[in-house]
């Protein structure tokens, strides 16, 4: 394994001395156009989600029998859906589940990742090769199909559906950060390391892990997405976040029950959602450029 | 991924291409193993039964229901007699369609759903390996960038969008196709599009970079020293190497698409294997659900298997490994 050049020295310009890796990969996500505007994007949605149902008139669960699919006006700024709920309070609190889910599931993904992926990296030998040919049996199961029976079956309460989701994504993220402790433990700070007598644990949490930051940081921002999505997909089956709460994958199943007559009711939620995912992704893939990451999953 | 450990010399390449498969085949059933027998307790220790969701049963009939299919009897009995059958073929009968074996649904709704996997996987590997290509070879052009703007699309906007806007605009609104439903042959055309789209934004960025980084080797420079023509170029030195990523990845996009046929045949009305296995589950109709959980698991796992051969097979790296 050719060690790995400091990201650094991997830019093109000279590189200032004694400017820190962070802040040189903070300027050169900042020329990134399009990773800018998916950050300043996500921060506006979230802070209108987050700040919004406070100063919404509304309730999410106020309903209003007699003005039922209203069309958007100056008192329902998004309209009203087939109970006469204010879209508007849904689709902001809906965000507020959609995106809590997202990252509530990535940090269980990402810790369970994280610690099974670096102790079989750093080990190495028989309990590495035993660890990771668990991953590959795991990876082959029809993930899917298990959370949908374990929504069925156990109630569908969103702490399972953090779990669930978490327990799927974990496997990519300890394959990569196996790889990457295996091609870091080899370097020779960690040799120094382990000649001042360092204790396995300590070499592994403070000086190995620090140094793979960049590469979860990048994967972490893109499994948020890919999370929201298995949300709402499992919502838009009826089987996530329950009525009369509200998360984006409900309200486009409730949008997309009523399009015909009441496209709005699909076209709001469908849009922010969408917006979001984008965001988020165009922030990953600057992410991954600015910090230089190679995106190799094996 | 771990393949032949040993140094096979270069003519003794089927024999270990045979042990790599014979290797991978035993994980497979070892895996097959654990989910099956992981299913079918998860089933058994679940609340409810497939009997207590209907009107209250008298007590004396759901006895003799449960004596019926077997449910009467201590649970390893009923384990070690589901394998029994399982080895002959038979997933039992099903325990809400009445006088129906679980073989027989299964038969009528997989061929659905793989045509409709078939129709889709088409759609995302003419579509993603076309823009992909395009994209490599025209790089920072228009053609480029629309092929990233797909991409993101195809990234970003879930089917379960994307699907009702597309019955919304070509179904309702100009009236090309039927909303839903799976009698016509243009019924086939929405979602197989809307599903293929999903997978051809990841593989048309797979075949993009593949083919960027083999673009780039002193061999490509060499040929085209010597006079080689763009296409030939193309064709005959930089395909293989440069599809790799894609051949790689179609084992989990062949997954994903079995998967999202789930939201994609709930949106069109489709009668197919997904839409039953959530109905089954809700219905806790055990045998259902299990025959369709390893139904699922032995055609994801063949997929996959059948990925990694093709992977090794054009990957001369990977044999010698």
């Amino acid at each position: 394994m050719s060690p790995k050049i400091p990201p650094s020295m991997a830019g093109q310009e000279p590189v200032e001395p004694g400017r820190p890796p962070m802040l040189d990969a903070w300027l050169r996500l900042r020329r990134n156009r399009l990773a800018v505007f998916g950050g300043l994007t996500l921060l506006i949605v979230v802070a209108i989600c987050v700040v919004g149902p406070w100063l919404s008139p509304y309730a999410y669960e106020e309903q209003n029998l007699a003005a039922t699919y209203g069309k958007p006006d100056w008192r329902h700024w998004l309209g009203t859906d087939q109970l006469g709920r204010d879209l508007l309070i849904r689709v902001l609190l809906g965000g507020r589940i959609s995106l809590a889910v997202g990252l509530s599931a990535t940090v269980v993904a990402l810790t369970i990742g994280i610690v099974y992926g670096a102790v079989a990296g750093f080990a190495g030998g028989l309990l590495d090769a035993a660890m990771m040919r668990m991953v590959d049996i795991l990876y082959a199961l029809p993930f899917t199909l298990f959370v949908i029976l374990l929504m069925v079956f156990f109630g569908r309460n969103i702490i399972l559906l953090f779990v669930a989701i978490g327990a799927v994504e974990w496997l990519t993220m300890a394959r990569i950060v196996r790889g990457q402790v295996m091609s870091v433990k080899r370097l020779e700070y960690v040799e120094a390391a382990r000649v001042l007598g360092y204790g396995r644990r300590r070499i592994l949490f403070r000086h190995i892990l620090p140094n793979i930051l960049g590469p979860i940081i990048v994967y972490a921002t893109l499994t948020v997405p890919s999370v929201m999505l298995i949300e709402a997909f499992l919502s838009f089956l009826g089987l996530g976040v329950q009525p009369p709460m509200s998360s984006w994958g409900i309200l486009i199943k409730e949008g997309a029950a009523s399009m015909e007559e009441y496209p709005w009711l699909l076209i709001f939620p469908g849009t922010l959602f969408t917006l979001t995912l984008f965001s988020l992704n165009f922030l990953g893939d600057g992410l991954r450029d600015a910090l230089d990451v190679r995106s190799s999953k094996d | 991924m771990v393949l032949i450990a040993d140094g096979t010399a270069l003519g003794k390449m089927p024999q270990a291409m045979l042990r790599f498969i014979r290797l991978r085949l035993l994980q497979s059933i070892l895996a097959l193993f654990v989910i099956i027998t992981a299913t079918f307790f998860l089933l058994r220790f679940v609340p409810g039964g497939p009997f207590t969701a209907e009107k209250a049963v008298p007590p004396e009939i759901l006895r003799n229901l449960e004596a019926h299919y077997g449910l009467n009897q201590p649970l390893h009995r009923q384990y070690f007699s589901y394998l029994g059958s399982l080895v002959r073929g038979d997933l039992g009968p099903s325990f809400k369609y009445s006088n129906r074996t679980v073989n027989e649904i299964l038969a009528e709704k997989l061929p659905v759903s793989l045509e409709l996997g078939l129709w889709s996987l088409m759609v995302a590997l003419s579509l993603g390996l076309t823009l992909g290509i395009v994209a490599a070879l025209r790089r920072n052009t228009w053609a480029d960038y629309l092929a990233s703007a797909i991409g993101m699309i195809g990234l970003s906007a879930p089917s379960f969008v994307i699907g009702p806007l597309c019955v919304l605009a070509f179904a309702i609104h100009a009236g090309w196709f039927n909303a839903s439903g799976w009698y016509f042959p243009s019924d086939r055309v929405l979602p197989s599009l809307v599903l293929g789209l999903a997978y051809a934004a990841p593989i048309s960025r797979l075949a993009r970079s593949g083919m960027l980084e083999v673009l780039n080797q002193d061999y490509i420079r060499t040929a085209r020293a010597k006079g080689a023509s763009e296409l030939r170029i193309v064709m005959r030195h930089t395909l293989r190497g440069g599809l790799l990523p894609v051949v790689s990845y179609l084992g989990p996009a062949i997954a994903g698409i079995l998967t999202g046929s789930f939201v994609i045949e709930t949106i069109f009305q489709i009668p197919g294997l997904g839409r039953e296995f959530v109905t089954s589950a809700f219905d806790r109709d055990y045998t259902l659900v299990l025959g369709t959980v390893i139904l699922y698991a032995t055609l994801l796992m063949g997929l996959n298997l059948a990925a990694d051969v093709a992977q090794v097979w054009m990957n001369p790296k990977l044999r010698l490994e």
